[in-house]
């Protein structure tokens, strides 16, 4: 199988006083169509390894080792990481708000990426814009699409910044914590939501948590990253059934459940 | 006698418009809660949960309804004769960077309230107590003279409830306060939270959306719809045997961590419904129109909080068809 994402030796920096590396020599990748959950807590440079792909390093960060996406370096000079966000690599964040604009109706925002990125005319956009909402299962998608993002709940927000993310139709898309500021039932929602869309559009997915309540069921591979490197990595089902490092392990155990309370 | 029992209480906030729109957050809640008892409240976001929290602080203005304590009634009271009670009633919220003032150390913050509650207390007496509650919450000297910026959201979170016992209460509301942290630290702060409850023998109210969690803490749950109470019982009741539907959502929402997983998350895929409706019929069930088990008297009347077996309280017109509690809809 060849890697749609292929990362090699990756190393973040951030120049600080002291400096701080965030991710260390991680080696990693994505093939087409899969799904792979990284793992980890706060400040264990899940994020920045999301963000360095995909040229959204702070000013002070830098990125060395190789991430190459369907054959193309990203990094080095000439910001190609730029080129292949939005129609190659999409982007899911915890805060969906922050993916939205204020002050534009949810229609014309998602027509604007779809227009912009595919080249659809105003009437084809307006259509898509609809069918995308169709999509995420956002009900009365007619009138939401009138709306402004504060008119909506947080799960529809979230689900719109879902919509965002496909209406370029990314081959891999990056969730970083999609559902982490959702209540259970919506997250529940939300993640079957993105798994049957994986199915749907054919795409790969690369998804961070702390949760791995949450990624037990979206994942076929699964890779706990603690202090910048990544300490274990295995098939979904191999980790469930009892992973590797002891901190896989821990964090395993975090996860509420409501074992030994029926 | 309760320690602390609420009757009736409602909450209205205005919307935009008339005030025929008027929103009851909280809709004619009663419960009690007993003398060191720890009482769970789950419901989703927007479900009136924290307001509920709040009316009994004092926090928002009732609408109907009463707040009494120690069996008297406190709802009334001008804000001069409840300042003593703000001593007996303190809280924890979700965000602890919000409850802490930035400019101020975790020692500085954590004896604040001493300076308004207990008057004339000597500085020196006010940072030999704030030491000795950061140090029963697991705070070390060296970090209590950080400023917040410099400490992780579970250091934080374990001054803020440092600072909520400063000045031994005797009722603690603790809303969401594990929500915004790592599944790791939720850990830690559950064990705290429940240590303490033993030490202290502490009673309080314990808001989450998340019912394992609510589950690992509490005996007794209550599980609040729009505003209202839809079931109460004992956790192994609403875990082993839910009556409401509502329940049964929030039980299935919780993650079974094993190789099935992904396979049941693909069925909840292939089903899935779409994101739940806003609206709820006029005078019918709140809970109708994402019910898999309503029936057309449910969008017509609303089931009132009737007893169920053994102490259990359930609002649904159809829970005496499942006696034994609904099974699963993950299940199979």
């Amino acid at each position: 199988m060849t890697a749609l994402l292929a990362v090699r030796s990756l190393t973040v920096d951030f120049a600080a006083s002291p400096p701080v590396r965030a991710v260390d020599s991680v080696d990693l990748s994505v093939a087409e169509r899969e799904s792979v959950a990284i793992v980890g807590e706060s400040g264990s440079g899940k994020s920045q390894l999301l963000h360095a792909c995909t040229g959204l390093l702070a000013p002070n960060g830098r990125a060395t080792g190789s991430v190459r996406f369907d054959g193309m370096e990203l990094l080095g000079p000439g910001n190609r990481a730029a080129a292949v966000r939005g129609r190659g690599i999409g982007f899911v964040f915890q805060d969906a708000s922050g993916s939205l604009t204020p002050h534009r109706r949810v229609g014309d925002q998602l027509a604007e990426i779809a227009s912009a990125t595919r080249g659809l005319d105003r009437d084809a956009s307006r259509i898509e814009s609809r069918r995308l909402l169709d999509c995420v299962h956002l009900p009365d998608a007619g009138q939401r699409l009138r709306e402004y993002p504060h008119e909506l709940s947080g799960g529809m927000r979230q689900r719109v910044a879902i919509a965002l993310a496909l209406a370029a139709r990314p081959r891999l898309l990056f969730a970083d914590e999609p559902t982490t500021a959702l209540d259970v039932t919506v997250q529940a929602e939300i993640l079957a939501l993105l798994a049957g869309l994986c199915r749907e559009f054919g795409m790969a997915l690369l998804l961070v948590t702390h949760d791995l309540g949450v990624v037990a069921s979206l994942a076929d591979r699964i890779a706990v990253m603690n202090a910048g490197r990544l300490v274990e990595t295995a098939a979904a089902a191999d980790f469930l059934r009892g992973p590797k490092h002891p901190y896989s392990a821990s964090l395993l155990a975090a996860v509420p459940t409501l074992a030994g309370l029926q | 006698m309760s320690l602390l029992e609420l009757r009736g209480v409602t909450v209205r906030y205005r919307q935009p418009g008339d005030g025929a729109r008027d929103l009851a957050a909280v809709d004619g809640v009663d419960f009690a809660i007993a003398e060191h008892e720890m009482l769970g409240l789950v419901g989703e976001s927007g479900c009136g949960k924290t307001t509920l929290g709040r009316s009994i602080l004092r926090l928002v203005p009732l609408a109907a309804g009463e707040v009494h304590w120690r069996g008297r009634r406190i709802d009334g009271l001008s804000q001069r004769a409840f300042r003593p009670l703000r001593r007996e009633l303190q809280c924890v919220f979700q965000d602890p960077h919000a409850c802490l003032d930035p400019r101020m150390t975790i020692a500085a913050s954590v004896a604040e309230p001493l300076r308004a509650l207990e008057r004339g207390l000597a500085p020196v007496e006010r940072a030999r107590r704030a030491r000795l509650r950061l140090e029963e919450v697991g705070i070390a000297d060296e970090l209590a003279r950080r400023y917040p910026h410099q400490l992780s959201g579970g250091q934080l979170q374990r001054a803020v409830i440092a600072r909520a016992l400063i000045v031994d209460p005797g009722f603690v509301v603790c809303d969401e306060p594990v929500s915004a942290l790592d599944v790791t630290i939720q850990g830690q702060i559950v064990e705290l939270l429940g240590r303490i409850r033993v030490e202290r023998r502490l009673a309080s109210l314990f808001i989450s959306h998340n019912l394992a969690v609510v589950a690992r803490l509490c005996e007794r749950v209550m599980v609040m719809y729009r505003g209202r109470i839809v079931e109460t019982g004992t956790r192994r009741d609403i875990v082993s045997a839910p009556l409401h539907p509502y329940t049964r959502e929030l039980l299935d929402a919780v993650p079974v961590i094993d190789v099935r997983a992904r396979e049941r998350l693909l069925r909840r895929a292939q089903r899935a419904r779409p994101a739940a409706v806003d609206r709820a019929p006029a005078g019918g069930c709140a809970f109708a129109a994402r019910c898999p088990h309503a029936l057309p008297l449910c969008r017509a009347e609303r089931p009132q909080l009737m007893k169920a077996e053994s102490g259990r309280q359930v609002a649904c017109h159809r829970a005496g068809e499942w006696p034994g509690g609904l099974p699963s809809s993950m299940a199979g």
